[in-house]
């Protein structure tokens, strides 16, 4: 039911974690539905030096959380911005209908944490 | 080498050895139909018989009260309609519990849109229905109470007899979905005080695609579905002979083997409850503690998810399941977790785990060795499980 891509990253997934000192923080999701992922992200220079998440949910959240990660890393915030569900899904090759929703909590949770950043710097 | 340890017996059974031998022959050399009047179909006919005794026989019950089906859902479906034949479904009432399968659940659900009136009853926090819930659901126009004899998901053993014993001199008829008892625990129609029992020949180590319907004589029965004259006109189709076999053996086989193996299995299953107990933090043991399946292991594990856990444990070769939204594509966790009075967070985290004949100790200990490490594992990916405080509390 799972590409290979998707087991990878739900098996070996990238970014696991927090950072300390991260200065934009965002959470989606909610516990009766099953999923929350949480990203911490480090911005420098408008640039994503740095980006973790945390996940409570099935194996698609996982990896969804895990490839969103990847595409923003190294990237400007503007860019990151741009991320949108679909090339989240597209990079795992694919998810299951039912799962369409992870990726879309993974695009949500990108763009929530790039909202506290800018609010937290003031803009 | 790889392991691969099935440990998902509830879902379904591997068919026997002895039963597929069984079996075979009515593929290709006795395959005539038992309708027809020569020998060849007459030879067929005959084994139709032997497995209807055989499964009569397993129940307490006499042959010509067993009807043979495509499987559980089926006879459950059928059941509610018998309860029903002759009578204006707008004034007819049924009782059943809020832990049974979606065979019984969502065909109640039909007949409350064709006007029945359901009475859903709620379980304790083990899942057990109370008899006194039962008597006081009661109404004069009540048709049928229905209670399944062991939950498929968390396995508790539901007070079959007593609910029996309450309705004996009732004229409302008692229907038991027993597909989960069946080959795991002694099944006696009478014992029980059954007017109705379903039951599936996978769960016992038979076939898929059949089953049974037990109900009593005397009882009138409407047709499910319409055509042929096969099971005396109740139940039109050609038989699925080699099917109706192997259900017959598997059963037989199931009868001989009950009490061994079911002790056997309780020992197994007990290991790994306590084992799991004794390793993991803030878990919740789903079902009763002993009146359960014997073959039934059923856990929530805080902060995490049941599908991510299931597949964690399938990379490591343990082949179990999950009550979690996410395994069944539906949005809420398992009705059964949610009837216990669990959160949804923590009907998420459901794992089953379910015995069966190729079941030893090293695979029992296998579990308890990579389980641990799985559900930290994903735990500490969480955001709900706070590292800092050794994750002993909520965030």
């Amino acid at each position: 039911m799972y590409s290979d891509k998707v087991m990878d990253h739900f098996r070996n997934p990238r970014n696991v974690g927090e950072i300390p000192d991260a200065n934009g923080i965002g959470q989606v999701g909610n516990e009766k539905c099953g999923d929350i992922m949480k990203i911490y992200l480090k911005i420098e220079d408008d640039m994503i030096k740095d980006v973790k998440f945390k996940t409570f949910g099935c194996g698609a959240a996982i990896a969804s959380s895990s490839m969103a990660t990847e595409l923003i890393k190294g990237k400007s915030v503007e860019e990151a911005l741009k991320l949108t569900n679909k090339a989240v899904m597209e990079a795992l090759e694919g998810l299951p209908p039912v799962k369409i929703h992870c990726s879309v909590l993974a695009e949500e949770a990108i763009k929530a944490a790039i909202d506290d950043y800018h609010q937290r710097a003031g803009q | 080498m790889m392991k691969d340890i099935y440990l998902d017996h509830a879902a379904t059974t591997y068919t026997d050895r002895r039963v597929l031998k069984e079996m075979l022959p009515y593929f290709n050399e006795i395959y005539g139909n038992p309708s027809s009047l020569h020998e060849t179909g007459r030879k067929a006919a005959k084994a139709v018989a032997t497995a209807r005794a055989q499964v009569a026989a397993a129940i307490n019950a006499k042959p010509e009260e067993i009807y043979f089906t495509a499987g559980g859902t089926e006879s459950d479906n059928w059941a509610l309609r018998i309860a029903l034949a002759g009578k204006d479904k707008k004034d007819c009432h049924i009782i059943t519990s809020a832990i049974e399968h979606h065979a019984i659940l969502h065909a109640c659900q039909q007949l409350e849109k064709e006007g029945c009136a359901v009475t859903y009853l709620p379980v304790d926090e083990y899942g057990r229905v109370s008899v006194d819930s039962v008597s006081q659901a009661l109404k004069p126009n009540t048709v049928l109470v229905s209670i399944m004899a062991a939950n498929n998901e968390i396995g508790t053993l539901e007070p079959i007899r007593e609910i029996g014993a309450i309705l004996k001199d009732k004229p409302t008829l008692f229907h038991t979905d027993a597909v989960q008892a069946m080959g795991a625990v002694p099944v006696n129609v009478e014992d029980w005080g059954v007017d109705m029992l379903s039951m599936s020949a996978h769960k016992f180590y038979g076939p898929k695609g059949v089953g049974a319907l037990y109900v009593r004589k005397g009882i009138k029965i409407v047709s499910f579905i319409h055509g042929g004259a096969q099971e005396r006109r109740h139940r039109a189709g050609t038989e699925n002979v080699p099917g109706i076999v192997g259900m017959g053996k598997a059963i037989e086989l199931a009868q001989e083997s009950l009490s061994e193996e079911s002790a056997r299995l309780t020992t197994l299953r007990d290991k790994l409850i306590n084992g799991i107990i004794e390793r993991i933090p803030e878990i919740r043991l789903d079902g009763h503690p002993t009146e359960r399946l014997p073959n039934n292991v059923h856990f929530c594990f805080k902060y995490i998810e049941g599908e991510a856990l299931l597949l964690s444990l399938d990379a490591e070769g343990i082949r179990a399941s999950s009550g979690s939204a996410c395994t069944s594509g539906a949005l809420d966790p398992s009705h059964v977790l949610l009837a216990l009075g669990l959160d949804h967070g923590t009907a998420h985290g459901s794992l089953r785990i379910t015995l069966g004949h190729v079941t030893t100790e090293d695979d029992i200990d296998y579990v308890l060795d990579t389980l641990p490490g799985i559900v930290e594992r994903l735990r500490m990916m969480s955001p709900l499980f706070n590292q800092q405080e050794g994750g002993k509390t909520l965030v």
